[in-house]
């Protein structure tokens, strides 16, 4: 083609037509449409136009391209200036005027009215793209001043037909609220009550408030610089505010063109970025889309399922195809559901689509929603190149898409936890109630890990469950009981040691302050146990969790007592003593036998240790109530521990008034042991059962009581209430022991029976 | 590698049906419809068996002296059925497994769409990309 050299305003003027008339931005212009329109508008007479089409070649090739077209829209201007319509007459016409597509402006404003009651609202849309020129600075050049005249009156035609042209169509009722969005603009877009469609005008109105000051004119078009018209427009606003946003790297290509395809190259790009800029969300629009996300789905990090946003999208009446492909879109991770970032995505799209914006084939740049992952801070979001997109920069969605971290968490998270479990086989071991605990709640947590993949509760746990296991892992590999806390071979002398874990845990959580760190969880649940995987945990761990927010494990702590620093040295102490009282417990298993009695005697020890528990609370009245748990379980464990043997009850009571602490270290010794099934006896299980059961009963009254211990002497409120706390989750906790160790009981009674059988049927051999 | 990729739905009606060359539509399309007889007997055959031991790949359905035809049917007996050039010897099994696994996946996608009616032609771009790339290879 003919060199073709343009000045700077033309060159916008000629692009800006080209965008205009490149509906399907295929970069190439049919001969009818819009620049039909456009060369009428040119007031023209037809052989002149058509003269102008062979020049410029279009009729060669059948269609306009963008070299093509600039060539027509010169030979227009020459034509218009009265110039003999000549090839050369191109580039050898100096200053010449822009051409003026003046009349146009009505008819197409007219004809856009006219289709658009029957139509859909794209035209209504394309009514609006009309008079907003893509924003464009330099438009009030003087060199178009003598076009401003005319388009005014042509805005003034206008007027009427767009306010015209709105009411009738769905976003109707969103012209008259955007109006006075732009009236005022801080006013609450979001909480006013807006019909389906007429919210996707909104966001346009507050986001026109906001760039109302950078609006521009369309140099050669009815330009509505002045303010009324743009508010009065209810259509066009919404897309100049699309099209003023991609203001500056439009602008700032000035490149003069001197080769076709040179042009078609800046062509290329200027129009890729022009589609740049139109796919950042602002930040009222943001605002906006998240208000819709709440009203559909309250939680900001859940998903909105994909029927829900079928029917919300649906309200838009863009034809099911489009929806369809703006899904496709939008549904990153294609799982059928919208985050937060998706949903904020899609529904931009909606919005440039009904405002004539083609859908892009991918998904912007500025649109992808940013997968960032809490514990990794990194991109995990793949962002295509799009063409051209280097100029403008990605707007990263201004709250963070925690749905799409957790989506990306839950699958390590849903790893660990399954190692987890797969590391947690059953062993037949019986497990001491403490540890029980422990193992519940770790099954709570990871359980919780797999039922609730959108909560919060999954990104909390992970990272609390990261931390606990962090802490725990410290905290048992000081204390030298379990290693990693999840190696379910460790059971042998786990038993042992679960006292020693528990007051380790007590010891090291008791260094750190306010508790805040939290207890580690406790050792590898044991599924033999499926009992206590059942529900009610989950839900009282859940629950707990809720309450306990910040920093706080998801898993309660393991055992309520209140770490002592005081019993720091004891667990060190301990584990030698432990071995010992195994070994004493052995021993004393014999003595078991005829201790047969002490069934009946239980009862005494209820008494005794609600005494002994009396006794504990006038002493520890005095305490610091944070020890007060500890003591109170750990003596009402010992307590119950010591029923074992009378002399031992006798030692204990003595004991248990002025050594607290080492009644709490050394009675822990002997519990653990008679729970360990392997060691039992036919013997050991009997007491050991009832141990457990009144132990359990011992214990739930202890812990009834604790709450109404007074605490007084100068406590704060704030440790008191920690302290109640505490309490309140031992009670729970307390409370499952109970019904495990119920469970236990019966199964023990099974035992005891078969065994008993067994043995009446040896004895008759025996006599023989 | 494909020179014709078809979609059929558990009604036997096609869903999807594309093929390369565009002038031979018609005798693709004939092929693909005959095909389905072969993949009922296929499933049927199987289908004794619990729908879990069934594999979803069918394997080479039956070949012409141009043309192969391969077939796959999901769990919920939608069908794929793809065509390929015999000349290409060059394809082997796993590819072919492959590609059906990817026409899988991308109909899954198609189905997670909320706007999408099962039972209607697919129109979705992004699958209409995945089959080009499948197909655009042999040429």
């Amino acid at each position: 083609m003919e060199g073709l050299t343009l000045s700077d305003a033309e060159q916008k003027y000629y692009s800006d037509l080209f965008s205009y008339c490149d509906i399907e931005s295929t970069k190439k212009v049919a001969a009818n449409g819009r620049v039909l329109e456009l060369f009428r508008a040119a007031q023209l007479p037809n052989d002149v136009v058509l003269q102008i089409m062979e020049l410029c070649g279009a009729t060669r090739l059948g269609y306009f391209g963008r070299s093509q077209f600039y060539i027509a829209l010169k030979l227009v201007a020459v034509a218009q200036s009265g110039f003999p319509l000549r090839v050369e007459s191109i580039n050898t016409v100096k200053d010449l005027p822009l051409p003026r597509f003046v009349a146009s402006k009505n008819e197409q404003e007219s004809r856009h009215a006219a289709s658009y009651s029957s139509d859909s609202e794209n035209q209504g849309s394309y009514s609006g793209v009309i008079p907003p020129p893509p924003g464009r600075g330099q438009v009030k050049k003087g060199s178009v001043s003598h076009d401003t005249v005319q388009p005014r009156t042509s805005a003034d035609q206008q007027e009427p037909a767009s306010p015209v042209v709105s009411p009738q169509q769905s976003p109707p009722t969103s012209p008259h609220t955007w109006r006075k969005h732009s009236r005022h603009p801080s006013g609450g877009n979001s909480e006013r009550p807006l019909a389906g469609p007429g919210p996707f005008w909104s966001p346009f109105g507050e986001a026109q408030s906001g760039s109302s000051a950078g609006d521009a004119v369309w140099s050669g078009h009815s330009p509505p610089p002045p303010q009324e018209t743009w508010v009065s427009f209810a259509d066009t606003p919404p897309t100049s505010t699309l099209l003023t946003m991609h203001p500056a790297s439009v602008q700032d290509q000035t490149t003069v063109r001197t080769v076709a395809s040179a042009t078609t190259a800046n062509e290329i790009r200027r129009q890729s970025s022009s589609y740049d800029d139109p796919w950042k969300i602002t930040d009222e629009q943001r605002q906006y889309y998240v208000n819709q996300f709440k009203t559909i789905q309250p939680d900001l990090n859940g998903f909105i399922p994909g029927s829900a946003a079928k029917e919300f999208f649906t309200k838009s009446k863009l034809p099911i195809l489009e929806l369809s492909h703006i899904w496709e879109l939008s549904d990153f991770d294609k799982d059928g559901a919208l985050t937060l970032d998706e949903f904020c995505a899609a529904f931009h799209l909606v919005v440039a689509r009904k405002n004539g914006y083609d859908l892009p084939e991918k998904l912007p740049e500025s649109l992808m929603p940013k997968l960032i992952d809490l514990e990794d801070s990194a991109d995990v979001g793949d962002q295509p190149g799009e063409v051209g997109y280097s100029g403008s920069p990605a707007e990263a969605p201004p709250s963070k898409s925690p749905s799409m971290p957790s989506l990306n968490q839950t699958w390590p998270e849903l790893n660990q936890s399954s190692e987890d479990t797969a590391i947690v086989h059953p062993v037949p071991i019986r497990m001491t109630p403490s540890k029980i605990h422990m193992q519940e709640m770790e099954l709570k947590r990871t359980g919780s890990d797999h039922t609730n993949p959108t909560s919060p509760l999954l990104v909390k746990p992970s990272d609390l469950s990261e931390e606990s296991k962090i802490n725990s892992s410290v905290k048992f590999a000081s204390g030298n009981t379990v290693d990693g806390y999840s190696s379910s071979d460790s059971f042998t002398s786990d038993p042992e040691q679960i006292g020693n874990n528990v007051t380790h845990q007590r010891s090291h959580s008791g260094t750190s302050p306010d508790n805040t760190a939290p207890p580690p969880p406790p050792p590898r649940p044991q599924p033999s146990h499926s009992r206590s995987s059942s529900l009610d945990m989950n839900r009282t761990f859940a629950v707990t969790t809720g309450q306990q927010q910040a920093g706080v494990v998801a898993h309660p702590p393991a055992v309520p007592p209140r770490p002592q620093p005081s019993q720091a040295p004891g667990p060190v102490v301990h584990r030698p003593v432990d071995a010992d009282g195994l070994i004493t417990h052995t021993s004393t298993s014999p003595q078991q036998i005829p201790e047969q009695p002490n069934f009946a005697d239980f009862s005494q020890f209820e008494v005794f240790a609600a005494s002994n528990v009396n006794e504990e609370q006038d002493d520890e009245a005095e305490k610091h109530p944070d020890i007060l748990p500890v003591e109170k379980a750990s003596d009402s464990a010992s307590s119950l521990r010591v029923a074992k043997t009378d002399s031992k009850i006798e030692e204990k009571t003595a004991a248990s008034v002025p050594a607290n602490v080492s009644k709490g270290t050394t009675p822990l010794a002997p519990p653990p042991k008679p729970v360990r099934r392997r060691l039992k006896s036919e013997d050991e299980l009997r007491p050991e059962v009832d141990e457990h059961t009144q132990k359990t009963g011992v214990l739930a009254t202890v812990l009834a009581s604790q709450p109404s211990i007074p605490r007084s002497v100068g406590k704060d409120k704030k440790a008191i209430q920690a302290s109640i706390r505490r309490n309140k989750e031992t009670n729970t906790v307390l409370a499952r022991l109970n019904s495990e160790l119920q469970q236990q009981l019966k199964d023990v009674l099974e035992e005891r029976i078969s065994l008993e059988v067994q043995l009446e049927q040896l004895r008759p051999f025996s006599h023989l | 590698m494909a020179v014709c990729v078809a979609v059929i739905a558990k009604e036997n009606y096609p869903l999807y049906i594309r093929s390369i060359p565009t002038e031979n539509e018609l005798k693709f399309h004939y092929m693909v419809h005959t095909s389905l007889d072969v993949v009922d007997e296929k499933i049927s055959a199987m289908g004794k068996a619990l729908v879990d031991q069934r594999e979803l790949y069918l394997g080479l359905l039956y070949p012409t002296e141009d043309y192969k035809v391969y077939g796959y049917v999901t769990n919920s007996k939608v069908k794929f059925v793809m065509v390929v050039d015999s000349s290409n010897t060059a394809l082997r099994d796993n590819e072919i497994r492959s590609m059906f696994r990817k026409l899988h996946n991308s109909y899954t996608d198609v189905m997670c769409n909320p706007f999408y009616n099962p039972g209607d032609r697919i129109q979705s771009r992004a699958f209409d990309s995945m089959v080009t790339s499948m197909m655009v290879q042999v040429c």
